[in-house]
């Protein structure tokens, strides 16, 4: 598959140099925790939020058990409303596909929406290949894209730049993508937001391609849902004549209803808002408003493996809220390039594994990029319980054993004695060797978690040996779920507002 | 094998753990979270909308139906407007006071291009529902509210909304209301962005401003 950073180092690596660099160091300390408490008090309005959470999980349980259904059912509803779907196994496919469709066009320019999707297949670079344009609007990926950077947060690709940083970006390179940065820009974010709107504008209004991802498609309808804050998203997916979407076959949800738990859960878990400035929906084509032609990439990539553990197969359940991210004391002193994927952070820790596998040094160590302090699970909106995961990886990278593989069944090799064994020692002693790292994540875990080995798997077990795991916390959520839905004895929530 | 029956075919090995009788519906979800959050008087709720739009920093006004065309009027001449785009169903009444030699009228019509669009000072629109919670009104592109694109590259959006029988508390009961063929866009403030350093500041692509008009009776 492609998408690897090419060239990265394994994890531990790659955040020894992070680490290192006290300016990353701070503007993700900073951004983070402002982030967090505000999370925290959105969350904090819904009296309901367990149980929005407890259904947001059970819908997505229901969608990847019979996700053949929902996929058929989806590519009827899209082709009844005037869309096209396309299937591909993988990035290449995908990106094949896609550059057929923007060459069909005769355009050499496209505009694009923030997509973790074309992230990880390596989109732009296939376009590029293909001497095929594509502009990235979103102001974090602009950031990105014009520093000729790679992406370090789901949510938040340039968290790693502060104000200052952008103000130079800007200023050093606009004018080679279009529309310079006005004279004497300074670093107040009004005005890089305004030199970002007037950068974009000629663009937005001769595009005649836009390209997307979907945070969710509804199967029962055909409908896709675009959630974003600036406006690039509504630009995109409305002035072009033609739009493609590209989206993972796990974004998929059965019924229109089912929205309602994941508006409500999204934006607040992501960027702390009670509801995102702009939320898009669409269904099909709909005549004389918005392009004439929509096309629908389904994408598999890694994901059908994913599926096929059943363990594992909770971080389909990812709605890419990025909160695990922002809470994570290892992802805040790591940073996001440390994870070498599109992924950064807890979920990335457990889904570039599994969607690229383990066999490289960088994918094998990456479920070592851990305390297991559990605060990504406690915050995570769709109850993806990650240290769970993490340590199953964990087991798989040490001890081998079967494992789906680009859909076949296969099983996988110890790495005992391999470089990934080495690599993935590495980022253990990487993630526990931190005071700072152990210190939040015990101060966390002693709140929280219920998952808690006694004792590490794999290259852990020696840390463990010698040191006792924090604490076990009053009541986690699987508690909480057990009490209040096991026995139909439910507790009535207390409203807020 | 085509990419679509190869992928069908993965998901269906890859779901071999589960029982060949189950059907989707017997995966259970429980949906015991709630349909509204709070117990208010439909005036409370009118004012809970305007509160939380005004914390996104929408600017807020409130009327009733014969104030309505002196504000909106008065609301194009505060900013200096030269030419509002108006859809299709806008009722006469709401722009009849403002002068057509002052605020010239662009009917939204599928001729005007983007470039067309991005000379326009202001746009008037009603919308489908108000989700007072949230702090958002949700546009379905009806004819009162014109094709998404209008309400999105002019500066300036006007909303106006009919309280009490347009807003309801929650997303939920939005979602209840809202036909999904229909291209639907859900507006909770102006613009905005939280990418740099993931601290929240109004005005990138769409309008950076953005009115509402709460309008009794
Ligand atoms: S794993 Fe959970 S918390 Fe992390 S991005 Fe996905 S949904 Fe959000």
């Amino acid at each position: 598959m492609t998408g690897t950073y090419l060239g990265m180092p394994a994890f531990p690596e790659a955040a020894a140099v992070s680490t290192k660099n006290t300016r990353l160091r701070a503007n993700l300390r900073h951004a983070t925790h402002t982030i967090r408490a505000k999370r925290a008090a959105a969350v904090a309005e819904l009296a309901d939020w367990e149980r929005l959470r407890a259904a947001g999980a059970a819908i997505k349980d229901r969608t990847l058990r019979h996700l053949d259904h929902y996929l058929e059912r989806l590519e009827s509803t899209v082709t009844a409303a005037g869309g096209q779907v396309h299937w591909a196994a993988d990035a290449e496919d995908a990106n094949r596909i896609v550059t057929e469709l923007v060459r069909a066009t005769g355009e050499r320019e496209v505009v694009k929406v923030k997509s973790m999707a074309t992230q990880e297949i390596g989109l732009n670079d296939a376009l590029a290949e293909a001497g095929i344009r594509a502009y990235e609007t979103d102001l974090a990926e602009l950031i990105v894209q014009l520093g000729d950077d790679l992406p370090s947060h789901i949510l938040v690709p340039a968290i790693h730049r502060n104000r200052t940083e952008i103000r130079d970006i800007f200023t050093h390179r606009m004018a080679r993508w279009g529309r310079p940065a006005p004279e004497g820009l300074t670093d107040a974010p009004a005005d890089l937001a305004e030199a970002a709107r007037l950068h974009l504008r000629e663009k937005f209004l001769n595009a005649k391609v836009g390209i997307s991802g979907a945070n969710f498609m509804v199967a029962e309808t055909g409908t896709l849902v675009v959630v974003e804050s600036e406006g690039n998203g509504r630009m995109c997916l409305t002035l072009p004549e033609t739009l493609i979407s590209v989206v993972g076959i796990e974004k998929v949800v059965p019924t229109w209803r089912d929205l309602e738990v994941f508006l409500q859960l999204l934006p607040r878990s992501s960027t702390a808002e009670r509801m995102n400035p702009y939320t898009s929906t669409w269904t099909g084509t709909t005549d004389g408003d918005g392009p004439r032609v929509f096309h629908l990439v389904l994408l598999d990539n890694g994901r059908t493996d994913t599926l096929a553990d059943t363990v594992g197969r909770q971080a389909l359940r990812c709605i890419r809220c990025s909160a695990c991210l922002n809470v994570c004391p290892v992802y805040e002193r790591a940073g996001g390039h440390a994870y070498g994927s599109a992924y950064p952070g807890p979920i990335g820790a457990i889904l570039t594994p599994q969607l690229r596998g383990t066999q490289s040094e960088l994918d094998a160590s990456l479920p070592y990029a851990s305390s297991l302090c559990g605060a990504c699970y406690e915050v995570c909106p769709v109850a993806i319980d990650i240290p769970e995961i993490l340590v199953h990886l964990r087991e798989r990278v040490v001890e081998g054993g079967p494992a789906s593989v680009r859909g076949t069944r296969a099983v996988i090799k110890p790495a005992k004695g391999h470089a990934a064994e080495r690599a993935a020692m590495r980022a253990a002693r990487w993630a526990l060797d931190h005071p700072g790292v152990l210190r939040a994540g015990q101060r966390l875990a002693s709140r929280t978690r219920r998952f808690h080995p006694r004792r590490l798997p794999g290259p852990g077990r020696a840390w463990t040996d010698t040191r006792d795991l924090p604490a076990v916390p009053a009541e986690p959520f699987r508690d909480w779920w057990q009490r209040t839905h096991g026995d139909g004895n439910r507790s009535e929530g207390k409203s807020t507002t | 094998m085509s990419s679509r029956d190869l992928v069908l075919a993965r998901v269906r090995r890859a779901l071999a753990d589960v029982p060949r009788t189950e059907r989707p519906s017997d995966a259970p979800v429980d949906r015991d979270y709630l349909r509204a959050h709070g117990d208010r008087t439909t005036e409370q709720t009118v004012d809970l909308l305007a509160e939380n739009l005004a914390d996104y920093r929408a600017i807020v006004h409130r009327t009733d139906a014969a104030g309505l065309p002196a504000l909106i009027a008065r609301l194009l001449a505060g900013r200096g407007a030269t030419s509002v785009v108006v859809p299709p169903g806008l009722p006469a009444e709401w722009l009849s006071a403002t002068d057509p030699e002052e605020v010239a009228r662009i009917p939204d019509t599928p001729e005007l291009t983007p470039h067309d669009l991005d000379a326009v000072s202001s746009v008037v629109t009603g919308c489908a529902v108000a989700v007072a919670e949230t702090g958002t009104v949700v546009l379905d592109a009806g004819p009162d509210q014109g094709r998404r694109r209008i309400t999105l590259v002019p500066d300036h959006h006007i909303c106006v909304i009919k309280v009490p029988e347009q807003v309801v508390d929650s997303v939920p009961q939005a979602l209840e209301r809202l036909a999904p063929e229909r291209p639907l866009t859900w507006i909770s403030g102006p613009s905005a962005t939280s990418d740099i350093e993931l601290d929240r500041v109004e005005g990138v692509h769409g309008p950076r401003t953005l009115e509402v008009v709460l309008v009794e009776g």
